[in-house]
């Protein structure tokens, strides 16, 4: 899923106009399970708005909704009203669910909520962790699942650099040595000798090096 | 009680387990303690959420007190650890939103701790004296002047 967390208030307020109707906009997929931007976080941020503009006299006028996804012109539909009605609006969504929104609303200035991070998992309760580059070409299969191109912090394909400490990352000693885990994991699953092949250089055009991309299915078009 | 504690509000927010038994408890005693503290019964303070405490604040607390159980007695085990964490959350958000932190705080009580819950109100008590009335109410009074004939 994609990994958001909050925008500081002071940061919020700077980016909003004084004196405006304000909709905080959640999102019920990803931003949600990452405790981002769902309807709790829509609520609370609404509520310190809300103290914010009484405190400092802004002149705020907050309303609230959360719609199921905001990356998706079918759920877009439901919250058409509530927008038409504010003089801004501030998405708790991921980076794609703000645009979404602003492609929508020609006229309506769409503001961030959040700084939208990376694609990863929840680990453990409060802990989020970055999985997946979304590098374009998936090497994973050769790795034994797990990616050296995000979890290895200088993206090595043929093998460790040397630098780990105790099963560390030298460069993050908060987290596994993606190579070690990798090692591991091949003579777990018996494939140790994945290691011998030499990986050539990563196309690199794949992913956002390339420009921005775009799938088309033909299949599926109308 | 002086005259400031009549203009501002404490919302009291008491674990049924313990510290609304001892502000039973003080009661029966005939413990004195500030007038201006609301006292809301919750079933742990586990149960409160980030939101409640703003609200709180919305509408027009001056101060917010959490009282929960000892840590490591909770009834439900890890509530009060829970709300601790959470008014710790809220704290910063208050503080980010420019309101003073101070006027949030977690306390721990036990059913017995009568003596203690009554320090702890006149503590809140006197913190929301010296910081003053919440900067959300003092713009409301002062609306409220202003239409004054």
């Amino acid at each position: 899923m994609i990994v958001a967390e909050r925008k500081s208030i002071p940061e919020l307020l700077d980016m909003l106009p004084n004196d405006s109707k304000i909709l905080v906009l959640g999102c019920g997929t990803c931003v949600t399970v990452c405790l981002a931007g769902g309807e709790r976080e829509v609520s609370i941020i609404s509520s310190a708005l809300r103290i914010a503009s009484k405190a400092r006299g802004l002149g705020y006028e907050v309303s609230e909704l959360t719609i199921e996804r905001q990356c998706d012109n079918v759920f877009i539909e439901q919250a058409i009203e509530a927008i038409e009605k504010v003089d801004v609006v501030l998405s708790l969504g991921c980076g794609a669910g703000v645009q979404a929104i602003a492609e929508r609303f020609l006229k309506k200035p769409v503001y961030a909520g959040l700084n939208t991070k990376f694609l990863g998992i929840l680990e453990e309760r409060g802990v989020w962790t970055e999985k997946c580059s979304q590098c374009g070409s998936c090497v994973l299969h050769e790795y034994g699942g797990i990616c050296p191109v995000t979890r290895c912090a200088k993206h090595l394909l043929n093998g460790p650099c040397g630098g780990s400490r105790e099963d560390r990352c030298e460069v993050r000693p908060d987290r596994p040595c993606a190579w070690q885990l990798i090692y591991h994991r091949l003579k777990n699953i018996g494939q140790l000798e994945r290691l011998e092949k030499i990986e050539p250089p990563k196309q690199w055009s794949a992913s956002l090096s390339g420009g921005p991309r775009v799938i088309i299915r033909e299949d599926h078009r109308i | 009680m002086s005259s400031s504690d009549k203009e501002t509000t404490i919302v009291a927010f008491c674990c049924i387990y313990c510290a609304y038994a001892a502000a039973d408890l003080a009661g029966s005693m005939r413990l004195q303690y500030p007038s201006n503290v609301r006292i809301i019964r919750t079933p742990c303070t586990g149960r409160l959420e980030v939101e409640y405490f703003l609200r709180a604040f919305e509408n027009g607390a001056d101060g917010v007190l959490v009282a929960g159980c000892e840590e490591g007695s909770c009834h439900f085990k890890e509530g009060n650890l829970i709300a601790k964490r959470r008014v710790n959350y809220a704290r910063k958000l208050l503080a980010e939103s420019g309101l003073e932190a101070e006027r949030l705080k977690m306390v721990n009580v036990s059913a017995a701790g009568a003596r203690l819950f009554t320090g702890h109100v006149r503590e809140m008590a006197e913190t929301v004296q010296r910081l003053g009335p919440s900067p959300l109410n003092r713009a409301k009074t002062r609306v409220q002047q202003e239409i004054k004939p």
